[in-house]
Parts: C-alpha cells; sequence; structure tokens
C-alpha cells in the first residue's frame, strides 16, 4: 500500500527551504477556520503549544490528556533547560552551528532540512515564551541567562532553575486555558485514545474512552495530531512519568502508520541508581550539573567500597576527562552512558551492586562557594537528599544511567504528517530531528517549534484541500472501530489469572534493558524475540484485571499500555536487529571502533528506518521501508568529542 | 517494616466512603510511600481483592497529580514535599497510618484517593495568563527584567496545582494557589497589561467554585511541596484592591 517514502523536503538551498515552504503552502482563511475540528492528542509541550495556537488561529480544537488536567503532562518534569541560537553570550553560538551539533550529536540519522528549520525556529521559541511570562533565569543587568549542555562547546541553554519544563509547560498550557475560556479549544482530560479511525484513507478521528467513567466515545475531525510523548517506559523503569505509554502511537501504527527509528532509545547518562526492587521510577538529575561536577570511579577495583573522601585524588579515573578531553564531562549522553556501564563493568563501579559512579562538586564548590553551586542546582541537590538521604554538598553523588528519551516515533515527512493523510504527529511522539541521539535541552525545543511554529503552517496546507470532508460518527469505519476497542477491553476484563500487570512489565522492562539497551547483538536481539512472544501470551492467560469497565479503573488502564508495550517490544528488537551497524545510541556490540565507539556504516545504513504493520500474526516481521537520508551540508564523519 | 494502614475507601462520587484496615508487611525504609501503596495493591490484587485508587503521575514532586492526606497532614509529615517524594524511613516501624484524599469541598471524590480538582483550572482559566498569541512576541532580550523580580516571579510560579492548600486550610480556601499565579504574572512587565482583570476575575471564579476564604491561618504555607510563601497571600490582596479601586475609578 506504500509507496516510496517521500520526506516532501522543498527544493532550494538549506537555509531557504523553510520560508520558501511557507510561502507556497495553501492557506485556510479566517472565516473558514472555524469550520475545520481538529483533533490534538496530548497536552505536553508539543500538544498544548499546537492546541493552544490552533485555537487562536480560529480552529475549533478538542484537546486530550489521560491526566486529571494537562498541566500535568509529562513535559512538566524536564528540568535542565532548552537550546536556542540567539549567541547572547557571544561565544560563537550561531544556527548553523545549532543544526550542526544536532545533525552530529544525533550520529548523522537525522534529516538535514529538518534539523536546519529547528534551529530556525529556536529563537522565536524563547521570545514567545518570555511574552508568555516564563521566569528564566536572568543576570544582574536583567538579560537572560545561558548555561551549557552535553554536546556542545557553547552556552545556549536558557533555564528556569531546574524547572525548565515546568515553566515551559505553565506558559502552554495557560495560553491553553486562554483559548478553553474563548471556547476554540475544547478541553477532554481524564481521557484516553484507544484508537485511530481511517476514513478514505485519511485520518478523520479517534476512539477514547473516559478513565473517569469508562464511556468510549467517537470523536470525528478533519485531521487528527498526536503529541502523545515518549515510551521509555516499556523498560518499566525508566525516567518518565509512570503514565507514559506507546498506546496511541502504537494503535496508529496497527492503522497503517509507519513507525520509525524504534529502537533508538536514549540512556541519560546521569539519574539516581536504584536501589530497591519495588522501585517504581528512576529520577533524573539534570545534565546540567555535568558543567560543574566531575564524574569519576576509583581507578583500582578494591578501592570501590572505600568511602569517596577516602580515595586520594591520583587514585581517581575521571574517566570522561581523560578519554574525550575536550568535552571532558559534557561529553554527549550516549557516549557518557556507554562509558559509566564499561567502568562498572569493569568492577569499578560504586555503591550498591556496584551500579554507579560519583559526580562530584567538590572542586565546584571550592572554585565559585557553595552558595553558588546552591542557587545552580539547589532544588536537586534536595531531590538527591530526599531520595538516598545523602547530602551531596558533603559527599559525591552516586549516579548510573537510566533510560529517558525515545528518539523513534512515527514517521512524519518535512510536514510533520505521517505517511496516512491527516495524521499529524508532533513532539517526541514523532522521529524526526533527533536521529540516533538527542541532545540535552533540544526536546523542549522541538516540541515546541513543532506546536507553535511548524504545525501551524503545515496543517493548512492539509486541510485546505478537505473542507467539508469530516465524516459522521456513525459512519462504518467508526462503528467497527469502537466494537474492536469494546472487544478488546473486555477481553482483557475476562482474563481472570492472578499474576499482577506490574510483574509482567517488569519482567518486559529487564528483558530490553539486558537485550536491546545500551549495547546489543544479534544473538540476544533473536533470544529477546522468542521470549517476548512467550510474555505476551503469559499475559493473556495469567494476568489479573479487576474491576468492570464502566468505571474508574486503573488497573484496567494500565493493562491496556502494557499489553500494548508487549506487542512494541517486538518491533524495537526487529529494529534493532535489522540496523546492522552503531549509531549514537543504537550500540551493536559487533561494530565497534578499535576504542569502541559506535561504528557507523553509512553506505547502507544512512536511512530511516520505517517499518509498516504487517497483520497480528506476523507481529516480529513487520515491512521495512527505507528513507535514504543525504547530506548536503555536512560532512559524515565518524563523532568525536575528543 | 510494618504498618497498619487505615485507607479510605469509597467505590464512586456517591457513595459513601469508610476507613478500612490493611497490613503492611516487610516494607524496606528505602520504599516511598506510593511504592508501599502498590506493594499493598499487588497483594490485595493476589487475594482477589479491588486495588486501592489513588493518582500519581511523575512521582518526583513535579506533576502535582498526588494527593493524599496522611494522619490528617496533607501530603503527609515530611514538607516540603508531594507524597510521592515520601519514604518509609520517615515512619516508625509499626505505626498507624491513616490516608485519606485531599477533603476540600470544591474537590469531589471520584473514587477511594482519588480527587477532582478542575476548579484549580478554571481558576486559571478565568485570567491566569498572558494574551500573547504564537508569532507575536518581540525579542526576548528588549525588555530587561531585574534578576530579582524575575526570581520572586518564578517563586510564585513553582506552584504544582496540587492543591494542597486547599486542603489544609480549615476554610478550603484556595488563596495561595490563586495568589502564585497573580503574582508570578504581576511581578513580570508582560503581565502588566493584563493585571487588573486578571486578579478581579480569578477571584470572582475562585469565590464561585465554593472555596472558602483566608483566615490567615497559614496551614497552606506549611504543607506547600513547592514552598510558596504565604506573603503571596498579601501580594493577591494588594493586586486585588489596587484592581478593585481602578475598576470603581472608571479605569
Ligand atoms: C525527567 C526528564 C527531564 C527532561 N529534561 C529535559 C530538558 O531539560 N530539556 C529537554 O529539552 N528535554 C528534556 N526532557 C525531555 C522532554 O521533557 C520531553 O521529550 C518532552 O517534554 C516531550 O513533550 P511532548 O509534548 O512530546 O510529550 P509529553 O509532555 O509527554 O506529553 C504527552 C501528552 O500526551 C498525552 N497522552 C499520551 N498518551 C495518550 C493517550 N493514549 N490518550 C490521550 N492522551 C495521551 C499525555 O496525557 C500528555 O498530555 C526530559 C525528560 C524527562 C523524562
Ligand atoms: S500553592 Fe502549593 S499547595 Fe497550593 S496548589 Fe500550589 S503547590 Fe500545591
Ligand atoms: S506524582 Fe507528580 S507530584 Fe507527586
Amino acid at each position: 500500500m506504500i509507496g516510496s517514502l517521500d520526506a516532501k523536503i522543498p527544493h532550494g538551498p538549506l537555509d531557504q527551504k523553510w520560508r520558501s515552504h511557507r510561502d507556497h503552502s495553501r492557506l485556510v482563511s479566517p472565516n473558514n477556520r472555524r469550520k475545520f475540528e481538529i483533533i490534538v492528542v496530548g497536552s505536553g509541550l508539543a500538544g498544548g503549544s499546537a492546541a493552544a495556537t490552533l485555537g487562536e488561529l480560529g480552529y475549533r480544537v478538542r484537546c486530550f490528556c489521560f491526566q486529571d488536567s494537562p498541566r500535568r503532562a509529562h513535559s512538566i518534569a524536564a528540568q535542565g533547560g532548552i537550546n536556542a541560537a540567539k549567541n547572547y553570550q557571544n561565544d560563537g553560538d550561531s544556527l548553523y552551528r545549532l543544526f550542526h551539533d544536532t545533525i552530529k550529536g544525533g550520529d548523522f540519522r537525522s534529516r538535514e532540512a529538518n534539523v536546519y528549520r529547528l534551529a530556525e525556529v529556536s529563537n522565536q521559541i524563547i521570545d514567545q515564551c518570555v511574552e508568555q511570562g516564563v521566569p528564566f533565569a536572568r543576570e544582574y543587568g536583567g538579560l537572560l541567562a545561558n548555561r551549557s549542555f552535553g554536546g556542545a562547546q557553547v552556552s545556549r541553554t536558557f533555564y528556569a532553575r531546574g524547572q525548565t519544563g515546568q515553566q515551559l509547560l505553565l506558559g502552554c498550557y495557560q495560553a491553553l486555558c486562554r483559548q478553553i475560556a474563548a471556547g476554540t479549544v475544547q478541553m477532554f482530560p481524564h481521557t484516553e485514545m484507544l484508537d485511530l479511525v481511517i476514513v478514505d484513507g485519511n485520518a478523520k478521528g479517534i476512539i477514547t474512552r473516559s478513565l473517569r467513567s469508562g464511556k468510549i466515545h467517537k470523536h470525528t475531525g478533519d485531521a487528527v495530531v498526536l503529541a502523545t510523548g515518549g515510551y521509555g517506559n516499556v523498560f518499566y523503569l525508566s525516567t518518565n512519568a509512570r503514565g507514559c505509554n506507546v498506546t496511541a502511537t502504537y494503535r496508529a501504527y496497527k492503522k497503517g502508520a509507519l513507525f520509525a527509528n524504534p529502537s533508538f532509545t536514549q540512556i541519560h547518562p546521569t539519574c539516581i541508581p536504584q536501589s530497591g526492587e519495588h522501585q517504581s521510577k528512576l529520577t533524573l538529575m539534570s545534565e546540567s550539573l555535568r558543567n560543574d561536577g566531575r564524574v569519576w570511579v576509583p581507578k583500582r577495583k578494591e578501592d570501590r567500597s572505600k568511602p569517596p573522601g577516602q580515595i586520594s585524588e591520583t587514585e581517581r579515573d575521571y574517566y570522561l576527562e581523560r578519554k574525550y578531553p575536550s568535552y571532558g564531562n559534557l561529553a554527549p549522553r550516549d557516549i557518557s552512558s556507554r562509558a559509566a556501564k564499561e567502568v562498572c563493568d569493569e568492577g569499578r563501579g560504586v555503591g550498591p551492586g556496584g551500579r554507579g559512579v560519583y559526580l562530584d562538586f567538590a572542586d565546584a564548590i571550592k572554585r565559585l562557594g557553595e552558595n553558588v553551586i546552591r542557587e545552580r542546582y539547589g532544588n536537586l541537590f534536595e531531590v538527591y537528599e530526599k531520595i538516598t538521604g545523602e547530602d551531596a554538598y558533603k559527599v559525591p553523588m552516586r549516579i548510573y544511567p537510566a533510560v529517558h528519551y525515545t528518539m523513534g516515533g512515527l514517521w512524519v515527512d518535512y510536514n510533520l504528517m505521517s505517511n496516512v493523510p491527516g495524521l499529524f504527529v508532533i513532539g517526541e511522539a514523532n522521529f524526526s530531528d533527533h536521529g540516533a541521539n538527542r541532545l540535552g535541552a533540544s526536546a523542549l525545543m522541538q516540541g515546541l517549534a513543532d506546536g507553535y511554529f511548524i504545525l501551524p503552517y503545515t496543517l493548512p496546507n492539509y486541510l485546505a484541500g478537505q473542507m467539508n470532508k469530516r465524516p459522521s460518527a456513525d459512519s462504518p469505519e467508526f462503528q467497527k472501530a469502537e466494537s474492536e476497542v469494546r472487544a478488546r477491553i473486555k477481553k482483557m476484563l475476562d482474563i481472570d489469572g492472578k499474576r499482577s500487570l506490574d510483574s509482567i512489565h517488569r519482567e518486559l522492562g529487564l528483558l530490553l534493558w539486558d537485550k536491546c539497551g545500551m549495547s546489543r547483538h544479534a544473538k540476544g536481539l533473536r533470544e529477546a524475540l522468542q521470549k517476548l512472544s512467550e510474555l505476551r501470551e503469559a499475559f493473556w492467560r495469567e494476568v489479573r484485571v479487576p474491576g468492570n469497565d464502566e468505571d474508574f479503573n486503573q488497573s484496567l488502564e494500565r493493562a491496556g499500555r502494557v499489553a500494548d508495550f508487549l506487542e512494541f517490544a517486538d518491533l524495537m528488537c526487529t529494529d534493532a536487529l535489522a540496523r546492522n551497524e552503531s549509531c549514537g545510541a543504537h550500540f551493536r556490540e559487533e561494530h565497534q571502533t578499535p576504542e569502541g565507539e559506535a561504528l557507523r556504516d553509512d553506505e547502507k545504513h544512512a536511512a530511516v528506518f520505517a517499518w509498516e504493520f504487517q497483520g497480528d500474526g506476523q507481529l516480529a516481521s513487520p515491512k521495512l521501508h527505507r528513507e535514504p537520508l543525504h547530506f548536503e551540508t555536512v560532512h559524515l564523519t565518524q563523532r568525536s568529542y575528543k | 517494616m510494618n504498618f497498619l494502614l487505615r485507607v479510605w475507601r469509597q467505590p464512586n462520587a456517591k457513595a459513601r466512603g469508610k476507613l478500612v484496615d490493611y497490613e503492611a508487611r516487610d516494607i524496606s525504609p528505602n520504599t516511598s510511600f506510593l511504592e508501599m501503596l502498590d506493594i499493598l495493591n499487588d497483594n490485595l490484587l493476589g487475594r482477589g481483592e479491588e486495588p486501592i485508587a489513588f493518582d500519581s503521575d511523575c512521582r518526583e514532586g513535579i506533576c502535582g497529580t498526588c494527593s493524599l492526606t496522611i494522619n490528617g497532614e496533607a501530603h503527609g509529615p515530611d514538607h516540603p514535599a508531594a507524597v510521592c517524594e515520601l519514604y518509609m524511613r520517615k515512619f516508625r516501624d509499626r505505626a498507624t497510618i491513616t490516608i485519606e484524599p485531599f477533603r476540600v469541598r470544591s474537590f469531589p471524590i471520584v473514587k477511594d484517593l482519588v480527587i477532582d480538582r478542575r476548579a484549580l483550572d478554571r481558576i486559571v482559566q478565568a485570567g491566569g495568563f498572558i494574551s500573547a498569541r504564537a508569532g507575536s512576541a518581540p525579542e526576548a532580550n528588549s525588555i530587561p527584567v531585574p534578576k530579582h523580580d524575575a526570581d520572586l516571579a518564578m517563586e510564585a510560579a513553582a506552584c504544582i496545582g496540587c492543591g494542597a492548600c486547599a486542603a489544609a486550610c480549615p476554610n478550603g480556601s484556595a488563596m495561595l494557589f490563586t495568589a502564585a499565579k497573580v503574582s508570578h504574572l504581576s511581578l513580570l512587565p508582560q503581565g502588566n497589561p493584563e493585571r487588573v482583570t486578571r486578579v478581579l476575575k480569578m477571584v470572582q471564579v475562585m469565590d464561585a467554585e465554593g472555596f472558602g476564604n483566608c483566615t490567615n491561618t497559614y496551614e497552606c504555607e506549611a504543607v506547600c511541596p513547592a514552598e510558596i510563601s504565604a506573603s503571596f497571600i498579601a501580594k493577591l490582596n494588594r493586586e486585588y484592591a489596587r484592581a478593585s479601586l481602578r475598576r470603581s475609578a472608571g479605569e
């Protein structure tokens, strides 16, 4: 059904593509906009900004989120900051550099045109957020302050204490509230999308379940925008909020949307190590800490249980500074995470279980004083103390990598539209801008770029041809989708087993962490695929989902998400197996340089892998479509942060 | 560690609820309070009983979803922290712990420990924003903001919208929540044009939603996980007085 993948990248020089594309896109006139109903699933930075902006433009928007308020979307948890190419620090930054850093950080697996556009709109995002009242950090003169982040040699990150995501999301939420009050946006909190409806080949609606009342609804629209975030929770333990899931994008995949690079998962180097078996999530310590903290482990295994204060300077291995002298502690995430795993695998890890490395602030405190460190990172130190009971002003923090972000997502073209016409995908839910590894502070930038400044231009281009084509909710496609959703719910409630959902989900997470985590190899991935089908059988035979469907039922909510994760995990392993190279966060042990860095195969694999669902019986053999990546501006090199 | 838990169970909004006793056994002190409830729920499930409904999402104190009253205190004993940041090492072994939802007239109970806080969203919808259409903003550094004002605005903006302030208040007042938003926006030059209408409308909706009055007991400040200072309530009162004056002067 799908021909060759056309990313619809505009012609012309890189720095003029976006402008000329906007100039030539079709528009919808103001008095026609209210005739269109746009469905936006998700109220995070991407969905919230899109819904608010489309509302401002005069479209009728319905916005959905599973939390009890749009303000609680997971974007709220982002800590460190948001990038922009303002060059306020006069330190040599530019639009081109932000573009180049992002392409290089992504290990040359993203599209030049998309990334260039992202850098182009980055400055407007900061303007927009300041105008909304986002209280970014400022210098004494009243101008905006910046800090630096991994993978960059300039200071281009804007931040609001350690709560940047919260403040950006509240800006967005407030803009959304304004539109809700104005009547352009209708908000459906506590509502989960369970399926996508396609009519005559176009995305025309969704099926939802109210998490409060259990009621199933059919929503028709002229276009559907998915902004449902990432799926890191497939690993059970991650830095994501408990509710983050793959359901919306996976359901769309099953309806024909292509899923791109599903195995590209970012493992963040600075998280608080796991302390016990019942732990329900891992907590991130913002990467900004690496600006002032130094990462080390003891040189000798025997010292790993000694108190850190008793290990002298010469007995310490500041391994990032040693291996990557020019970036040091600010080496990109994939590289830092693997380096941590390596030293722990060598038996030099610290803390319980030997799965941890030190992040030490002693030097910074000596140099700048405790007050400065407190001002920069105070709330992060407090969080650390709450969770571990330790005071990081006195003893070094212990950190370990954890699943954090998913670069993979639904395939979209330059217009952020999937291969299903009318289905747009924005924010972490799409695959578009970060290649095989995302740089710090660029997810917030991407989510807001998509919602405030890109989708509002590309969506009308599609809508202009869709006047009066919204189907009725009684059409057969909607009826069918609804009855499938109901049947699936019933099937889950009927399982009458004894096992808890969490136990299956935990097992899934361990399996993926082991076989499809920080490093992968063909044999392990094949084993994982085998185990996954057993685990799915166990789910449908042994799990217990209590309660009924006409009620607030959290077990049922979770069961649906876990069931989708169990299928989706197959797609991740299949993708990791097919990508016979290492790149960015995808590290195939078979492909590494003598120094142990990722070894790409640009000849065969400089491409996006986009997968097409082939039916439930063939979960592990979806059809692969390749979108070749052309690099016209940057040169493909082996990434070096040395 | 072992605990005796007395948990509020209520099947739905209309039903009557009651406290039910459960035992939590062999809990590690490094378990978080919500993880302890997860373990209890797993056990209930194994026994064929219905798990306890409670809300949480980020589990790191920032989304404002979790909302439990523990032994009569909103978010429990470890202030300032949301209940998801509370660890069992803060309790005595064999303690009896009473767990209830936030009890506020304007937050009806959905089920067990889950409440409906949409009233807070409606207060923001009334005017808790700056009207800044996407695309119309001037260059970000064109309006310098004194660091002191920006920092103070950030302090107010840190509110996570949990509603604990109203739960702790003997009058069920949402003043601290409303004050935080009004203060955040009125401290910034960008918030100035809507300063008068914003505070009047937000206070009007706050009252209409059935939240009580502030009688300066400061229970709100004591439980607030985001450490929002009660001095912002004084600021709200000043903003309100100023706005009323301007309104009555015909501005
Ligand atoms: C702890 C942490 C710290 C981070 N720090 C940074 C940082 O400093 N800088 C940076 O750039 N990035 C950071 N990130 C990454 C960044 O926060 C996310 O990538 C980004 O916020 C995602 O935004 P989003 O709008 O795409 O999705 P989200 O904010 O996750 O929103 C998803 C929305 O979709 C809704 N939804 C999901 N599924 C359904 C469904 N089936 N039905 C209905 N609604 C649904 C949810 O309710 C929610 O509203 C961080 C991430 C984490 C986990
Ligand atoms: S003011 Fe404090 S207690 Fe009240 S809603 Fe905000 S964070 Fe919660
Ligand atoms: S669960 Fe997010 S604040 Fe507690």
